[in-house]
């Protein structure tokens, strides 16, 4: 109750004072629903009037409210509710007073080059929390630091004898002095030299324990903005019609009836510049229709009459792609890049008793983000305000800066919450088409793509094909493991050395690799011209799919309990060096395979009437694992139950993890049951929800029974951690439940084709 | 139609009463408030609640509601903005997400459930979810799984398991069906 009363006065003054901050930009502005392009980023210049700035991302104002900033873009992955509660555990500050801001990009001209005020700033590729854990509890501390020298000074005692708790600063005879009171004191004592000591981890009361999300309560009033609900007053709407080929070129155009159209504005042309990596111009050639508002622009684009002549890649085909990689990999050819090479796999053929190989394919895939790609603009002679649906606004900044030619301080990006990422936003090609229409037109530009280029213009996963195969001696340990992989680089056209293209595909120490004595590992790379990117869980998600389904079939020849095979596979608990640095915790893996074999009681695993299968992985210094029970009604396939155990070190928000284990899980199995773009005549086939149909309700298991494993190691990100594992999982149970072995994705399809 | 010849108008009772004739337009009703709207009557409801009137609770999803983002209930019914025109919802009662919140600021005990269970990915589909989970409510204030299941939503982020405890959650403080 008296929560949700100093939270509702939080957000009144809130309101209130960009309220203030509208009048002083000579804006009108309804509430805090409608914001402007022309508004700052964060309005540092008015916040002075009630709120004092306590380092760059801490303001109090003299009623004790908090305002923490939240450095990375939060696609969905919880960082603006975890981030700001690690400066406020360090701040002492109390979370029910505490409102948070998405800060927008943070830069500053350093003699013609940016600055980057607040660090690093990428969101949704698992590096927030650890980056957070190094460089922003010294922002709450330094906070804290400040507020503690006003006390000092006003007591006259050294602050060494003061405490905090809770947003208030305790006197030694126990007096209480509110942040509120302190902070126009504190906010002008000059910065400590050195970072204050840090807290004591045992003294942690906001870490460790759980919050919802901070967004939560605009969320579902419907308040919150997202860059797809910004409006700027004479924004013109902008619609695109991209070419077919990200290589073609427009042939013959009539516009008349289009400019027909009551509010339709202008029609313009827009081009990738060839000499710019993927990623940072536009993807494809396109005819922009300006409009004053959406109706008219789709309604003008729809009387587009428009010729497109193709390029090269109207050779190319999915089908094609896998048949190739299948040749590739069949051959003598040899491979693109030798990942690794340990041992020496051919001499350990001699010692073979038996052998096993196995083939994987598994599709391109799209990101199909919720909020599709848009950009608001406004350019003006010197300055340019963007609203911006990224992950990674310092390499947004890049394509504005390239465009316009301003100064590092003369581009300010807004971000607020993101409707999804999933490495789609880490691209820009939006952001440059917004900005080269607004070059064209007097007025703001706000860029909006439908459903249909979300699925026919994207930078996919490539579709990639794994050949493994395993040498087993005559005392059942496998000694030889033999991995050839082939797919098109997602790192291609981006301007990097042929050498480093593997590095998106594959993981030189990606399991089983150290555990067995000859092992191997080669990718083939392969040429394509539809244009690929980071995409969620990469590079993890389709390795593990097929290592982790192949161990299963290596336990089947075997006769083995598979999770026997993966115990005996992993062996003693011990540090596995890494060849990047730093070692793997077999301990840590063991006891997530474990706790989750023991929580859907694997002991069942050969009576059981449903299929039970269990995966595990390792992904950046995290550890997970999934069991899963399925069970076949006729041809539907109910997944009965999920259960994942992760292994993160230091957990900061609880609730904040178990979401992100839960809906990674549901995203991978929901890619693994029904997605794969495919591609004929250079043209991708999927143009709306129906041809790639994300999983219903229906076919999502109730629930997903999350296990956190406690842990004091520094803090590892979690967004993806939980995509790899769910597939083989499922894939393992639905080999035990229908006895048909799934060697290609998506299952469904295949399933249903096996059966 | 036939304007009528202003010295036709019979005398009126009342002289401050002056007659006025009818303006063209579709009137609307949402979340309790009138509406004329004076445009395209083919716009469709989404852009006529995002671009005009602002209210961007509701989301643009795709171009034929398959996703769900753009739900709103059209006489307690959900049904996706995007796929009906203005015209065919003149004078029925439109609510958004928007109207799910009591004047006063209190929140429906749905919105309040989707809280409690931080029933939120990245909270783009939320307010298509908060409003098809109005509807299933609407029809049967003890749903199971089975009805639960039937919600025609998509979401990439994988809120669905949290969706189904929140309504859960509003379901238990039903009274159990006679």
């Amino acid at each position: 109750m008296s929560e949700h009363r100093v939270n509702d006065a939080i957000r009144l003054s809130r309101r209130r004072f960009l309220q203030v901050l509208a009048g002083g930009a000579g804006v009108l502005m309804v509430g805090i629903r409608v914001a402007d392009a022309a508004d700052a980023p964060l309005p540092p210049a008015l916040l002075g009037d009630t709120f004092y700035d306590l380092g760059a991302y801490v303001r109090i104002d003299r009623e004790g409210n908090v305002l923490i900033g939240a450095r990375d873009p939060d696609t969905g992955t919880g960082v603006a509710t975890a981030l700001p509660r690690i400066i406020a555990e360090e701040l002492d500050a109390d979370w029910n007073r505490v409102s948070v801001i998405p800060l927008g990009l943070g830069v500053a001209d350093a003699n013609g080059q940016p600055r980057w005020i607040y660090g690093r700033q990428i969101g949704g590729i698992g590096g927030s929390i650890p980056a957070a854990w190094a460089d922003l509890r010294q922002v709450g501390a330094v906070a804290r630091w400040l507020l503690l020298q006003a006390a000092a000074r006003r007591l006259g005692v050294p602050a060494d004898r003061l405490g905090s708790e809770s947003g208030t600063i305790i006197a030694p005879d126990g007096r209480r002095f509110t942040f509120g009171s302190l902070v126009e004191d504190a906010s002008k004592i000059s910065l400590p030299k050195t970072v204050p000591p840090l807290k004591d981890p045992a003294r942690f009361s906001l870490v460790g324990s759980p919050a919802g999300d901070v967004d939560a309560h605009d969320i579902v009033t419907g308040q919150a903005a997202f860059a797809i609900d910004q409006q700027a007053d004479t924004a013109l709407v902008a619609v695109l019609a991209h070419c077919p080929w990200p290589d073609g070129k427009l042939k013959r155009i009539d516009t008349t009836d289009t400019l027909a159209v009551k509010g339709v504005v202008k029609v313009m042309q827009l081009n990738p510049e060839p000499d710019q990596p993927w990623g940072s111009t536009v993807i494809a050639p396109a005819v922009a229709v300006l409009a004053e508002d959406t109706w008219s622009a789709l309604q003008g684009r729809r009387k587009l009459k428009l010729e497109w002549a193709p390029g090269a890649s109207a050779g190319e085909s999915s089908a094609a792609m896998e048949q190739q990689a299948s040749t590739l990999l069949a051959g003598d050819t040899p491979p693109t890049t030798r990942v690794r090479n340990d041992g020496d796999i051919d001499a350990a053929g001699k010692k073979a008793a038996r052998r096993l190989s196995a083939s994987y394919v598994q599709p391109w895939l799209a990101h199909a983000t919720a909020e599709p790609m848009n950009c608001l603009v406004r350019l003006d002679k010197d300055r340019a305000r963007l609203v911006v649906p990224t992950q990674a606004p310092q390499k947004a900044w890049a394509v504005v800066q390239r465009l316009t030619g301003l100064g590092p301080a003369q581009i300010e990006i807004r971000v607020p919450r993101v409707g999804g990422g999933y490495g789609r936003r880490l691209d820009h090609d939006f952001v440059a088409e917004a900005v080269m229409l607004a070059k064209a037109v007097d007025k703001p530009v706000r860029l909006l793509w439908t459903r249909e280029q979300e699925f026919t213009h994207d930078y996919y996963r490539s579709g990639c094909v794994h050949q493994l195969s395993v040498i087993i001696n005559r005392k059942r340990q496998v000694i030889g493991w033999n991995q050839r992989m082939a797919s098109a680089s997602s790192l291609a056209h981006r301007g990097l050395p042929d050498n480093r293209l593997w590095t998106s595909e594959l993981e030189a120490d990606q399991l089983p690799a150290g555990l067995i004595p000859n092992f191997r590992s080669d990718w083939y790379g392969q040429q394509s011209a539809i244009p690929r990117g980071p995409a969620r869980g990469m590079p993890f998600l389709s390795n593990a799919f097929a290592v982790e389904s192949f161990v299963d079939e290596i336990a089947h020849l075997l006769r083995e309990d598979p999770l026997h095979t993966r115990l005996r596979l992993l062996g003693k608990p011990r540090q596995l060096p890494l060849s990047a640095g730093g070692t793997l915790d077999i301990g840590r893996l063991l006891n997530v395979l474990n706790l989750v074999a023991e929580r859907i009681e694997w002991k069942n695993w050969l009576r059981s009437v449903n299929g039970l299968g269990i995966a595990c992985w390792y992904v950046n210094g995290a550890y997970v694992a999934h069991a899963i029970e399925a069970a076949m009604q006729g041809e539907k396939l109910i997944i009965q139950r999920v259960v994942c155990a992760v292994d993160v070190g230091r957990v900061i928000n609880p609730l904040g993890l178990e979401d992100q284990v839960a809906g990674a899980t549901l995203d991978a199995l929901s890619t693994a049951l029904n997605l794969a773009i495919t591609f004929k005549n250079g043209q991708i086939q999927q143009h709306s929800y129906k041809d790639y149909p994300l999983a219903s309700m229906a076919q999502l298991p109730d629930a997903v029974e999350v296990i956190t494993v406690p842990g004091n190691r520094d803090p590892t990100g979690a967004s993806f951690l939980a995509m790899p594992t769910a597939a083989p999982a499922l894939a393992n149970a639905v080999f035990r439940a229908s006895a048909v072995r799934v060697r290609r994705l998506p299952l469904m399809k295949e399933l249903l084709r096996m059966l | 139609m036939v304007p009528v010849p202003a010295q036709a108008i019979p005398p009126s009772p009342d002289s401050r009463i002056t007659p006025v004739k009818v303006r063209a337009g579709v009137d609307l009703m949402i979340n309790g408030e009138h509406f004329r709207h004076t445009g395209d009557p083919q716009m469709p409801l989404l852009w006529y609640l995002r671009d005009v009137l602002r209210l961007t609770g509701t989301k643009y999803g795709d171009n034929h509601g398959e996703n769900g983002s753009d739900l709103v209930l059209l006489d307690g019914k959900a049904v996706s903005a995007i796929t009906v025109p203005v015209a065919k919802v003149a004078g029925r009662k439109i609510t958004t997400v928007e109207g799910l919140t009591a004047n006063d600021g209190t929140l429906h005990p749905l919105q309040q459930a989707f809280i409690a269970e931080d029933a939120i990915g990245c909270g783009y589909c939320t307010p298509g979810w908060l409003m098809a989970s109005m509807d299933l409510l609407n029809r049967n204030p003890r749903p199971s799984d089975g009805d639960i299941d039937q919600l025609p939503n998509l979401c990439r982020c994988g809120c669905q398991t949290r969706v189904r405890r929140a309504i859960k959650r509003v379901a238990a403080t039903k009274a159990p069906r006679p």
